[in-house]
């Protein structure tokens, strides 16, 4: 990763004080679904798609511990490292390059736009609203 | 390798048995510390780590060797664990710290686990050495039994306990003619009673098995080639037998501690901690330990022992094991049967007994000091599980007793019927609704993963794992496939795999110590992660919130996300929005406004619910503050753990049955008790007479309106087991309704578990406790009544009053990073490209 590291284009997303310790922010983006932003207790931060890889719940809205997130729909542990669910749950969600710098948090302009644009919400009744 | 110098750092645990006992251990050490020791592990045996329980189902054809092989050779290696197999060690020499076998092998220890089970105990008497007499205790004597069966006809079992009609039932599969010899009046005389030794008697006779009971044998007669022939009895009689399996009795295998000096009486004594008293640097568990003077041969205490002593050798320095109640199943396929505690009863024990010995149906519960303390089941163990639940819990039965008998099932299950199915059922039928896991699914992993306890299960098959309504089914299912001895869990069961203690000492060491954060809490027990998970985290929060009111400060990261965001997470993402209204009374105002919120803000699904309130689905995260400062109605906490509603229904002021005002006492109650956080949800009701429209019958707090006052009844439930509320006490006035209600409440929010409801709650302390405290105990329950209402005085709307409620606000809008749009749109558009191509 390193060999590439000069031709990513980072992104500025937000200062690390911007999202609370041991929580997450969502991060918009022009297609495709947000990307969840986690900071552990010791101000690492991971970017994951906010998605679970098993019913698709919002894992930003999840609970935060040192090195999973907890869906909040099922209470799966997905590895905030690389997104892995734990086992013996099977299922992995795309995990995007995040990177801090003096105290800001910088994401991948290129995975941004291009990564997991074909994984969707899940939907609820009542469809004819949708 | 004698004398073999390791790096320095790593420390060396030698662990001796290769058994059941000492692998958990291991096991458990490596989930704890798996880098802290070098470990080398010798067995006698020439064989991996296998579940030495289910030799009795492979004797019968039921399973294959392979099929217990708990450990393969291949975990040995995965952990970088020497295993020397089929090497028996002979020497320990504890100055030098070096362990020796015979063939020359040694290892040096820091740390030394002796594991080395039990010894078949042999009959002293004449012929005892002939071939083909043979003990029940590893894989090399089941093969010599499985070899007999194929060549000869007679076959005598000698001992009529669990392992010797395991024995006698599996050779009696295999096509010989077995006949079970026995000294004492009646079968299994230290699992049952005599009743129940006969039904026992009978069935296995039905399948062919002989019996010799109340006969001892004098001499094992030879024949042929020094093969034994035939048993003489002291009475004189003879009869043939081809083979003989000797299962008198084991004892613990203290060879090895005795010959290195360990103290050792009936077992290498043990403390709490599981060293030996001699020495702290060697460790016991399993049949080889004797712990405050008991040996246990069963194999839930020894893991309960495995995890203890893991949790020393990791120098973690917590857990303390002391002592395990044991259960009993015999594992003989289509006999049900099933033991406990002091089943013989005794001085001041009463009995009750039922007994349909036509039917094959024997009962017995022994009570003492209106606790139940033995049981013996025959021909129906569906409630087994149940039964050494209460008996582990040493709960009062009075309120039960006279259901005791009839099983969980008795008390009022409308719902899943969690206990009693598990027999019956079909491989495919469903046993967790929630998951939608069938037995057979469950049955399959038990076996092919080796699983042992409900935790194991959960984990692997979510089976219980939502829910809980069908907890008692799946540990019957565990019971029926591995054995009985799995069904005893932990005397106190830890709060989460984060840390051994249970939600009791949580609680009690947050009181002692006055904590008042999480880092606290976690530092003072030994939490084993740095930030717990998210079962713990919302836990301890709730007790230091509600232990130190205005002291302790709230952590929303430990609060699931509906507490967070004062909304309920739906599965698409969006949120639904419930407004209080008091007492289930609204207005025209109140209707227009929900009715401009749920047009502007395009909300789908517009819902009454069942605690008689509006229920607005699919609001999108983003509009949360918006829906509820247009709506200007109070929180309605649908999404918390904490009180709900109040349902009422009209009462005095339009009914013409109404004997008293519900509305308002409704209204009143809610009004008093809004904002009270609790351990789970709470949900009250008041009805205005006796008919109860307001269903106060199946609330956490009921109350019904009579003629001269009101009734209250707690514990109530609508839930997954529909469970009756329970008459606390009658009183006159509305304020009195308050004050016994909110005290109540507030007694359940101090000694209450988390996510424990009322009606779970009380079958742990029993009503008896809590009408002490509510209705005996005047200036207690006041007491009570003012520490909620200081507790809940001033408590912000979390709608709100956003900075006192703690509510982060940057969580409602998503970042929006300026991304260059148009290399966005490039990017995607390449992409798209390759996924069409």
């Amino acid at each position: 990763m390193n060999a590439v590291a000069c031709d990513i284009r980072w992104v500025d997303v937000c200062a690390v004080a911007d999202i609370p310790e041991l929580g997450a922010r969502r991060v918009a983006r022009p297609a495709g679904l947000p990307v969840a932003l986690f900071r552990t207790r010791g101000d690492r931060v991971y970017a994951l798609l906010d998605r679970c890889p098993h019913k698709g719940g919002p894992l930003s809205q999840g609970i935060v511990t040192a090195e999973h997130v907890a869906c909040p729909l099922h209470n799966w542990a997905i590895a905030l490292a690389d997104g892995r669910a734990r086992e013996p749950d099977v299922g992995c969600t795309p995990a995007f390059r995040c990177r801090v710098e003096a105290g800001r948090v910088l994401l991948d302009a290129d995975e941004l736009a291009t990564l997991g644009l074909d994984l969707a919400a899940p939907a609820a009744a009542p469809c004819r609203h949708r | 390798m004698k004398g073999d110098r390791l790096p320095a750092g790593r420390q060396r645990l030698v662990v001796v048995g290769n058994g059941m006992a000492g692998m958990r251990t291991v096991e458990e050490l490596l989930r704890l510390a798996p880098e802290l020791y070098e470990i080398t592990v010798f067995g006698a045996e020439p064989h991996p780590n296998y579940n030495r329980i289910l030799l009795s189902s492979v004797l019968a054809g039921e399973q294959s060797l392979d099929e217990i092989v708990l450990n393969p050779r291949a975990w040995y290696a995965q952990h970088g664990i020497r295993l020397h197999a089929g090497t028996a060690v002979t020497r320990i020499d504890r100055v030098r710290r070096v362990v020796a076998a015979a063939d020359g092998t040694a290892a040096s220890y820091d740390r030394l686990l002796l594991a080395t089970g039990s010894l078949p105990f042999i009959l002293p008497v004449p012929g005892n050495d002939l071939a083909n007499v043979i003990c029940y205790r590893d894989i090399a004597d089941t093969q010599a039994m499985i070899d007999a069966a194929a060549k000869y006809r007679h076959a005598v079992v000698i001992g009529g306990g669990l392992l010797g009609l395991e024995a006698a039932n599996g050779l009696a599969k295999r096509g010989m003619q077995v006949t079970v010899v026995h000294l004492m009046p009646w079968l299994m005389e230290r699992q049952l009673d005599e009743a129940a030794g006969r039904l026992l008697q009978k069935s296995l006779e039905q399948r062919g098995i002989r019996f010799e009971i109340g006969v001892q044998t004098e001499a094992l007669i030879a024949g042929p080639q020094r093969r034994v022939a035939a048993v003489r009895f002291k009475d004189g009689r003879e009869i043939p037998a081809e083979l003989v399996v000797m299962a008198v009795g084991i004892r613990p295998n203290t060879g090895l501690a005795e010959a290195c000096g360990l103290h050792c009486q009936r077992g290498v004594v043990v403390n709490d901690t599981m060293q030996t008293v001699t020495d702290p640097r060697v460790y016991a568990v399993g049949e080889c330990a004797a712990h405050r003077g008991v040996a246990y041969g069963l194999v839930a205490p020894l893991f309960e022992q495995a995890k203890v002593c893991a949790t020393h050798l990791a120098q973690f320095g917590i857990g303390r094991y002391t002592g395990s109640q044991v259960s009993t199943k015999l594992k003989v396929t289509g006999i049900e049967l099933f033991s406990a505690g002091q089943f013989m009863g005794g001085e001041g024990a009463e009995e009750i007994v039922l007994s349909d010995p036509v039917g094959g149906v024997y009962k017995k519960l022994v009570l003492k000091d209106d606790r139940l303390v033995g049981a013996v089941l025959y021909g129906d163990t569906a409630d087994g599980s149940w039964y050494f639940k209460l008996l582990r819990q040493g709960r009062p039965v009075a309120d039960i007793r006279d259901k005791l008998m009839f099983g969980e099932r008795s008390l009022g299950d409308a719902g899943h019927q969690g206990v009693s199915r598990a027999a019956a059922m079909a491989e495919a039928e469903e046993v967790c609704g929630c998951n939608g896991v069938t037995k057979g699914a469950i049955c399959r992993a038990i076996k092919s993963k080796g699983l042992f306890t409900l935790e194991d299960v959960r984990r692997h098959t979510k089976a219980s794992a939502s829910c809980g309504s069908c907890t008692g089914l799946v540990e019957q299912l565990l019971l029926a496939t591995v054995g009985g001895d799995y069904s005893a869990a932990p005397k106190t069961k830890a709060m989460c795999g984060c840390t051994d203690h249970g939600h009791q000492a949580v609680r009690d060491a947050i009181r002692a110590n006055r904590w008042l954060t999480i880092d606290e809490v976690f530092r003072g027990m030994d939490w084993r992660t740095p930030n717990g998970c998210s079962s713990c985290r919302p836990a301890v929060n709730y007790y230091l919130i509600s232990t130190w009111p205005k002291q302790a400060q709230d952590d929303p990261q430990s609060r699931f996300i509906n507490e967070r965001s004062h909304a309920n997470i739906q599965k698409d993402g969006t949120y639904s929005v419930v407004p209080r209204i008091w007492g289930g009374e609204t207005s025209a105002a109140e209707l227009r406004r929900i009715a401009d919120v749920v047009d502007k803000y395009k909300i789908p699904t517009v819902k009454i619910t069942g605690g008689q309130r509006i229920d607005m689905l699919g609001v999108r995260k983003e509009d949360l503050p918006a829906v509820w400062k247009d709506l200007g109605m109070p929180s309605g906490h649908a999404y918390a753990k904490a009180l709900r509603t109040v349902k009422t229904c009209v009462g005095s002021e339009w009914c013409r049955f109404g004997t008293q005002d519900s509305t308002q006492m409704g209204k009143d109650l809610e009004r008093a008790l809004w904002r009270m956080y609790a351990p789970h949800k709470v949900k009250l009701a008041v009805s205005g007479c006796p008919r109860n429209c307001a269903e106060s019958g199946i609330k956490d707090v009921g109350v019904i309106g009579v003629d001269s006052g009101w009734e209250i009844y707690v514990g109530g439930n609508g839930g997954i087991k529909t469970e009756v509320a329970q008459f606390l006490c009658k009183v006159k006035t509305p304020e009195e309704v308050l004050e016994y209600c909110g005290a109540f409440l507030q007694l359940y929010r101090l000694e209450g578990w988390y996510l424990e409801r009322t009606c779970h709650y009380l079958a742990r302390v029993g009503l008896d406790h809590v009408k002490q405290k509510i209705v005996d105990d005047a200036a207690g329950r006041r007491a009570l009544w003012e520490q909620l209402q200081f507790a809940l005085d001033g408590e912000p709307d979390p709608w709100f009053e956003f900075d006192k409620a703690r509510v982060d606000l940057r969580q409602f809008a998503p970042l929006t990073p300026a991304v260059d749009a148009a290399a966005a749109a490039a990017a995607a558009r390449a992409v798209g490209q390759e996924q069409g191509a």
